[in-house]
């Protein structure tokens, strides 16, 4: 599965080197990455594609405790729903 | 994709309250008729655990893989007195329980279809499935009811609009949540995924995926940028809103068709409030510039916030169907509620509201002695509305014994509460004993 994972919150040292080093723990591999400070905020956005026989709901979680260590939120989304919703 | 919309995805779910409202499974049960209730009721009970035995884990997994909440997983059925009149039993009730079983062995929120289509007249059938209804809600807990009164073809039946008054009255002496689970309709729709008035049409598929948005808090976010600018541009952004809330519907209902393997059938587009803060239609009028809803001004904007949501929705989808409009329940509106506290959201506005809104008066409160004749009054008032404009109405009236008015009382969960509204005491008796048919309505000379 193609999927975005975004990362929004206070800026710091070593967010970026902590959700990679995740990523390749759980064989997800980063497609595009980009960053920037929206409105003061830290927001990082990663075009991901996830292993097919992954489980969506441990990742999730595991996605949530790291950000709540991180102090930033983190989500993870398929694309095809920013897709559909603000693209023709 | 850039930035910028992304976030604003985010946003529309994490803060906004955006959630598919509902998935609904429409299940047809023509081949369960038997004249055996027993073999027919085994035959429901087969179908619907068959067909929808994924219904809760397919959209569990969509909700986790997409990111996006499906707030409710329901399945609507054939109207059962269709089902049921091949037999000769004296009540349905055994057919309400074993929707119930089969609704609590699948793990969904609700299952509807309790149902009859009596708008020109009833069968035997018809009859007995509304002479069952405040027993068979009153002893089942996820199953919903609904009666069609009236139509634009037909007219409305005013002997069935006199008896769902008695209904209605019985059933909330047994219990009053029973009537939180029935509705009466006036063109009541094939394809609603919503409850408590969905039920799977006789021209639908045999099976079929139907998916109801939401999104109020959405929309009064967008409107919050568009501060003192006129109507239009109002009209305009809702428009755009409904289009991208719309368009999640229609990825979240093809994704789940697809898995499920059956058709898909149609995006209902209704602006379905709840009672969290943040997720309310009223909020969004307000935010339109009435100071509280329920205010001179309030028919306007509900109106054209209705129509916006519908030319935004309408090209979002490949099919639109179900209610499709702003739905003004009082219980489950924060706004709603706190407007009726506050004495500026009458019942008598309310009633003019519907006329440009989906659907009618919606989970109200009412003192427990009100006479069955009165609530029939309101039925007939609401189907008028609905047979002259060619909409869908519907009336959802909750009597709540030992209340009066200034109470309130407490539903639950997505139903909220309610403060119990004052009726007009003056007698609609003679009227209603008349019984008959209102006749159908003339279909030129509008004025």
């Amino acid at each position: 599965m193609k999927a975005i994972l975004t990362v929004v919150g206070q800026d710091k040292v070593g967010i970026v080197a902590e959700v990679s080093r995740f990523l390749a723990e759980q064989d997800i591999n980063i497609l595009d990455i980009s960053q920037t400070i929206l409105e003061g905020h830290f927001t990082m956005m990663m075009a991901v594609q996830v292993p097919e026989q992954s489980d969506l709901q441990l990742i999730s979680a595991k996605l949530a405790e790291l950000g709540q260590t991180l102090k930033v939120e983190i989500n993870l989304r398929n694309e095809e729903v920013y897709r559909a919703m603000h693209q023709l | 994709m850039e930035f910028d919309k992304i976030l604003e995805t985010i946003h529309m779910i994490s803060d906004q309250n955006l959630d598919v409202r509902t998935v609904t499974m429409g299940i047809s049960l023509m081949d369960c008729i038997d004249s055996d209730s027993d073999v027919a009721c085994q035959k429901i009970y087969d179908k619907i655990t068959t067909k929808a035995k994924d219904l809760v884990k397919t959209a569990e997994q969509i909700e986790m893989e997409y990111g996006i909440p499906i707030v409710n997983k329901r399945v609507a059925v054939t109207p059962i007195s269709l089902v049921a009149g091949a037999s000769q039993d004296k009540d349905y009730v055994k057919y309400a329980k074993t929707l119930d079983r089969a609704a609590q062995t699948l793990g969904i929120d609700f299952i509807g279809g309790f149902s009859a289509l009596v708008q020109k007249g009833m069968t035997k059938g018809d009859q007995t499935l509304i002479a069952s209804l405040p027993e068979a809600l009153a002893q089942t807990n996820l199953v919903c009811a609904s009666v069609n009164v009236g139509s634009s073809k037909s007219g409305i039946n005013m002997d069935a609009v006199k008896q769902m008054g008695e209904v209605i009255t019985t059933a909330a002496k047994l219990d009053y949540m029973t009537n939180a689970k029935l509705v009466v309709f006036c063109n009541a729709v094939e394809d609603n995924p919503f409850m408590a008035g969905g039920f799977h049409g006789v021209s639908e598929p045999d099976v079929v995926i139907n998916v109801g948005v939401s999104g109020p808090g959405v929309v009064k976010a967008a409107l919050e940028h568009v501060k003192g600018q006129p109507l239009d541009q109002v009209a305009e952004t809702i428009k755009q809103t409904a289009f991208k809330v719309t368009r999640m519907g229609q990825l979240v209902g093809s994704v789940a068709a697809k898995r499920l393997n059956v058709p898909f059938g149609i995006v209902d587009l209704s602006l379905a409030p709840t009672p969290a803060v943040g997720d309310s239609v009223a909020q969004i009028l307000e935010e339109i510039g009435l100071a509280q809803v329920g205010t001179h001004g309030t028919t306007a904007a509900l109106a054209m916030l209705n129509d916006a949501v519908k030319k935004g929705g309408i090209m979002a989808c490949s099919h639109v169907g179900g209610l499709s409009g702003a739905f003004i329940p009082v219980s489950e509106d924060a706004g709603m509620i706190a407007a009726v506290e506050a004495g500026t959201l009458s019942l008598d506005k309310l009633e003019a509201m519907t006329a440009v809104c989906s659907v009618g008066l919606d989970m109200i409160a009412l003192p427990g002695d009100i006479p069955a004749t009165t609530v029939s009054a309101m039925i007939a008032d609401e189907a008028a509305i609905g047979m002259i404009n060619n909409k869908t109405t519907a009336v959802r009236v909750i009597p709540v014994p030992g209340k009066k008015v200034g109470d309130q009382v407490e539903f639950g969960g997505l139903l909220g509460y309610a403060p119990i509204m004052p009726y007009n005491q003056t007698s609609s008796a003679a009227m209603i004993t008349r019984g008959g048919l209102i006749p159908a309505p003339i279909h030129s000379f509008k004025n």
